[in-house]
């Protein structure tokens, strides 16, 4: 494609004798979520803090919407919004003072809009330390995407949110794809890769060792499906409970537990089986293979640096 | 001009909002200079001469030396100048506008100080008012330099603390606030030259009150102008975005340059 609106292209980032960033290339194209995901000390915020204009990249070339962010800043503080995952305001700004701030600064009117859409309406007067975490990172999302930008990083962005702002969040950033913007997001929490992220990269000491769409990498793991069964009688602990496709089970709180590589046959073979027996199904589940368990499997050997 | 006016309005109701900078930019020192005033000119009579300058003095000090570098400090290891720099804050306004701001509180003191310190307690007059006010700011300007510029090279808060009382403490002791400079013993006055109330106070003598000097103040008014520009010169330079990423374009030490004017003033008129 060639709607590519950040590119890397051998970006390399070392700090003294460490090597965070190892030569990686990627493209984000035009209205699309893509993921970064990695271990601590992978990568990400070096790479999400050098697109940002706020490190300097030490070999290849970074690229957002066609300006460089290491030499252009001015132009890109207008392209891009940025939630960062350390970042903060003066302790006594309070919500509506912070957004008529940088709105001053990007040159764009304030939006009371955005504060009242996250939740933060009655935040208005308040000051920021008196602020909750999750009010925080709603406040920084508001901040980040009041000057309409056609870029967005977000990092670690929905990290202290409660169940119901974590909701109002993916669906305000699934609001803002369908509008064109770009979403580069850094995520420790793969539920939130899985869900929003059109395609991920995994980061692994400064190297992409998986890139794809959640379900291709999913779909490209060991491919095993997790089948939970409970019955009325516990007939499935019985020794001759073997099914076709099935390279290992275990059992926990009264569900026998199947790994299947092959799981409509498994599945039948259980239902037989329970019925053959006269041992009435209370549960059944079919779980495919998560992105987090696909991560966990790519990452096993560890990365932390 | 509206991200300007937008900034200022904000530090100066910061500097009215948070409490240790309410208490540094009035409280202390409209107090110390309430209590000089009652008991300071019943001891000593003499200190009526230099009141309203050592007292203007010692507010700018407290307003800039004591209360400007720790928020820069803090704002810093907080990360709020990365958040800043992301939107397009420049690191202009960010030393600045603070900056402005202690400026603009320090003279609201000067001011109070100027037109109450006669009546009040019979203080020596201001005579020629707009020398005043131009020493006035000239003396927050350079005091304001080099606040910032404290704020700007130190890693932490108790570092800052221990650079500003370097400068302060000895202010406070041999510039001439307590102890007219005339009556320090001669290598007193000298290492007293490398202070800038020094020549504040100097400069406000012989300009605004019309009283003999020790120092020529205009020479005096000369040094300060140079030692403010090139507080804030190295301010600029030197300033840190991120200490997690230095992008500092010189070493801290650089930040003693600030001091030349002083030295110069030291070896020429001391």
């Amino acid at each position: 494609m060639n709607d590519a609106v950040i590119t890397a292209k051998d970006f390399r980032k070392v700090y003294g004798d460490f090597v965070a960033v190892d030569d990686i290339s990627f493209e984000v194209h035009r209205g699309e979520i893509f993921g970064l995901l990695g271990p601590n000390g992978a990568g990400k915020t070096s790479t999400l803090e050098s697109l940002e204009g706020l490190r300097a990249p030490d070999g290849g070339s970074l690229r957002v919407m066609g300006v460089d962010p290491a030499r252009e800043s001015r132009r890109l503080r207008d392209t891009i919004g940025v939630q960062l995952q350390t970042s903060g305001l003066p302790d006594s700004m309070t919500v509506s003072e912070a957004m008529n701030f940088f709105c001053a600064y990007h040159d764009v009117p304030p939006r009371p809009d955005l504060l009242q859409r996250l939740g933060l309406a009655e935040k208005m007067s308040t000051q920021y330390y008196m602020l909750s975490t999750g009010q925080k990172r709603r406040l920084a999302l508001a901040l980040a995407i009041a000057h309409n930008p056609p870029v967005l990083f977000l990092d670690e962005p929905t990290a202290g949110l409660d169940v119901a702002s974590r909701a109002e969040l993916h669906g305000l950033v699934s609001e803002l794809k369908d509008a064109g913007t770009t979403v580069l997001l850094a995520t420790h929490d793969m539920a939130e890769a899985e869900k929003l992220a059109d395609r991920v990269a995994i980061l692994l000491r400064g190297n992409i060792v998986a890139t794809g769409s959640p379900r291709e990498l999913t779909a490209a793991g060991g491919g095993f499906t997790k089948v939970s069964v409970r019955t009325e009688g516990g007939s499935l602990s019985n020794a001759d409970a073997v099914f076709p496709g099935v390279s290992q089970q275990t059992s926990k709180d009264d569900y026998a537990i199947y790994y299947s590589t092959d799981v409509g046959p498994t599945v039948a073979a259980i239902i037989a089986y329970v019925e053959a027996h006269g041992d009435p199904l209370i549960d059944l589940r079919v779980e495919r293979p998560s992105l987090e368990e696909r991560f966990l499997e790519i990452t096993g050997t560890g990365g932390d640096r | 001009m509206r991200a300007f006016a937008n900034h200022f309005s904000f530090e100066f109701r910061t500097g009215l909002r948070n409490k240790n900078l309410l208490m540094l930019n009035y409280l202390f020192p409209l107090g110390f200079y309430a209590m000089m005033g009652l008991m300071m000119t019943q001891i000593n009579p003499l200190f009526k001469e230099t009141m309203i300058p050592a007292m203007v003095v010692f507010g700018v000090l407290s307003a800039t030396i004591l209360g400007l570098p720790s928020p820069l400090v803090e704002a810093r290891e907080a990360g709020i100048f990365r958040s800043f720099k992301i939107n397009g804050v420049p690191a202009v306004s960010i030393l600045s506008i603070p900056a402005l701001t202690t400026m603009f509180h320090a003279l609201i003191v000067a001011a109070i100080i100027a037109a109450t310190g006669t009546p009040l307690f019979d203080a020596a007059p201001v005579t020629n008012w707009g020398a005043f006010a131009l020493i006035a700011l000239l003396t927050a300007f350079v005091c304001a330099g080099l606040g910032s510029l404290i704020g700007v090279i130190t890693a932490n808060t108790r570092v800052t603390v221990l650079w500003s009382q370097m400068l302060y403490l000895p202010s406070m002791l041999i510039s001439g606030m307590m102890v007219p400079l005339s009556m320090l013993p001669a290598a007193f006055g000298r290492i007293a030259l490398l202070l800038p109330p020094t020549y504040a106070l100097q400069a406000f003598q012989g300009l605004a009150l019309g009283q003999a000097t020790t120092v020529s103040p205009v020479w005096s008014v000369v040094i300060l102008l140079a030692g403010g520009v090139l507080a804030f010169a190295l301010a600029i330079h030197l300033f840190d975005w991120d200490r997690h990423n230095a992008t500092r374009q010189g070493h801290p030490l650089m930040a003693l340059l600030a001091l030349l004017p002083y030295v110069a003033g030291m070896v020429l008129l001391g």
